[in-house]
């Protein structure tokens, strides 16, 4: 047993907690901010200045509220949907570089030479929560929202696997902070650039993924009045928005490293893994900020798009984006193939 | 009735014209002026007419104008009103000609309606619908007003006709001291 390997890995796990959960309350805070100024209005602003208490707030009400069960559900499965829709968005961070290195230490918690197989293996996990929520409240409007998941998983899952094949065959390998690398030397090298089609197929998949709209049709608060979690209070319900918040940040931690480049800026060597503590501090806060603004976009878009029907996303998935992404493989497949050929 | 749906163009159908537009409008929402108003430190500011709490006015010459004649005690519908009159020898009004005045008016801010009969009926123009109209207090006692408090509320009246004033006159011109 490497007792400094446990420790520095605890030390880094208890930080990216620390982090993450003050994070996911803020998103809520600025979710319900920015919603509120793009229906001109001002939205939450009594708690401190600014409203900069309310999530305190709101973390207090969740707690004190009467955690009911409702006498008719399936109460092992009931206890167990919202632990199992939260601790996949936890863990799918476990893999992301979310600095390059301060003193000798990389900033990722496991450097997994798998690890978007493993982002992606974890991250749809979180499926089964909503999944198991909705059959197990035993009512009608949480069942819809249970089928209506599983429509949506099986709809853009796939489109979402293909599409980032085309990075792996660029890069050759698919740990993430190998990805990260290769981005490195120039804002065009980030693949975003290299891979612009990937990125917009990711990009609405991910809206997926998170069930955020356009694609929110778990939750679907006008027809299935809160879909999913209907049956759900207090401090069960706030772990489904926990989970659901959490995921908006692994999907985009995860994006800002696959197309983005991760830690790196394309100028003043800061593409480079840092030498210097401060260095280090400032790859991270690098990190923060572009996920911060895929953070935002997530925001922002859920104010802006209304719902699709889910024989539409079904339509995208299948009958658009698979294509689309298949194309792609052939495509850059083609362009390495030839690009190698003719040196 | 049979809507037709609207072929889409190619580029339509890409959903970046629709993208494009929501985020035209999302932004300039954004930063548009917010219709919120901050209650307690902004209030709405009621127009002329409005009818609000009920208070007693005095005229430009700090007399009390009601004759305590009751009826607004007997016109008001949900009886919020309670008036002690000042009985035969009680004490007597501000304005020297007047008849008398109240020795307690009481209104029961909880019971009033604002339907303004009280205003509407009153012969002196002393008791006056306001602009008040977030009427609070932490108790049922707190809400019942007497008749110090209400007068200090409702101000001063300019009173254009001032009846008791000429009468006065008259009675002094014509040799008669009231």
């Amino acid at each position: 047993m490497d007792w400094q390997f446990i420790g520095i890995s605890a030390a880094k796990i208890v930080a990216v907690i620390a982090v993450m959960l003050p994070s996911i309350a803020y998103s809520v805070l600025a979710e319900r901010r920015v919603c509120a100024f793009i229906q001109d209005r001002v939205g939450p602003n009594r708690v401190g200045p600014f409203g900069i208490w309310q999530p305190i707030a709101d973390g207090v009400k969740f707690l004190l509220k009467e955690d009911f069960t409702p006498a008719h559900v399936r109460k092992m499965y009931f206890w167990l949907a919202p632990a199992i829709t939260m601790i996949p968005a936890f863990l799918a961070v476990a893999v992301i570089p979310f600095g390059s290195r301060l003193g000798d230490e990389k900033m990722v918690i496991a450097d997994l030479n798998v690890g978007v197989l493993y982002t992606f293996g974890i991250v749809s996990l979180g499926v089964y929560g909503i999944v198991l929520a909705g059959y197990a409240s035993n009512s009608k409007y949480p069942f819809l929202g249970g089928i209506r998941s599983s429509a949506q998983m099986i709809s853009y899952e796939l489109a979402m696997g293909l599409s980032v094949v085309p990075l792996f065959m660029l890069v050759g390998d698919l740990n993430l902070s190998r990805i990260i690398e290769y981005q490195s030397g120039g804002l065009f090298h980030w693949l975003v650039f290299k891979q612009p089609l990937a990125f917009a197929i990711f990009l609405v998949a991910a809206f997926a993924e998170t069930n955020r709209l356009p694609f929110d049709l778990p939750e679907s608060e006008t027809e299935l009045v809160s879909g999913y979690h209907t049956e759900y209070s207090s401090m069960k319900f706030a772990l489904f928005f926990l989970g659901e918040y959490a995921a908006m940040i692994a999907i985009s931690a995860l994006m800002v490293t696959l197309f983005f480049g991760g830690w790196m800026l394309p100028f003043a060597g800061l593409d480079q893994p840092a030498t210097t503590l401060a260095g280090g501090l400032l790859h991270i806060a690098i990190f923060f900020g572009k996920l911060l603004a895929f953070m935002l976009l997530f925001i922002w878009v859920r104010w802006m798009l209304p719902r699709f029907r889910y024989d539409q996303l079904m339509h995208l998935g299948w009958r658009r984006f698979l294509p689309l992404a298949l194309a792609n493989i052939v495509a850059t497949a083609v362009w390495l193939w030839i690009s190698q050929s003719t040196p | 009735m049979i809507v037709n749906r609207k072929q889409l163009s190619w580029w339509e159908r890409l959903y970046l014209p629709a993208l494009i537009g929501g985020f035209k409008v999302t932004l300039r929402h954004f930063f548009r002026r917010k219709v919120t108003m901050q209650y307690p430190e902004e209030r709405w500011v009621v127009p002329e007419g409005y009818r609000g709490a009920p208070y007693l006015v005095k005229d430009q010459e700090a007399n009390t104008k009601c004759v305590s004649c009751q009826l607004c005690e007997f016109v008001c519908p949900p009886r919020a009103i309670r008036i002690v009159p000042p009985g035969p020898d009680g004490a007597p009004a501000d304005r020297p000609n007047a008849e008398k005045m109240p020795r307690e008016f009481e209104i029961n801010m909880l019971r009033c309606i604002f339907c303004g009969f009280c205003q509407e009926v009153c012969p002196e123009e002393a008791i006056f619908l306001m602009r008040d109209y977030s009427l609070t207090g932490t108790s049922r006692e707190e809400m019942l007003f007497d008749m110090e408090k209400l007068l200090a509320l409702g101000g001063t009246h300019h009173d254009t006709i001032q009846k008791w004033k000429h009468k006065a006159e008259e009675a002094k011109a014509q040799g008669v001291e009231p």
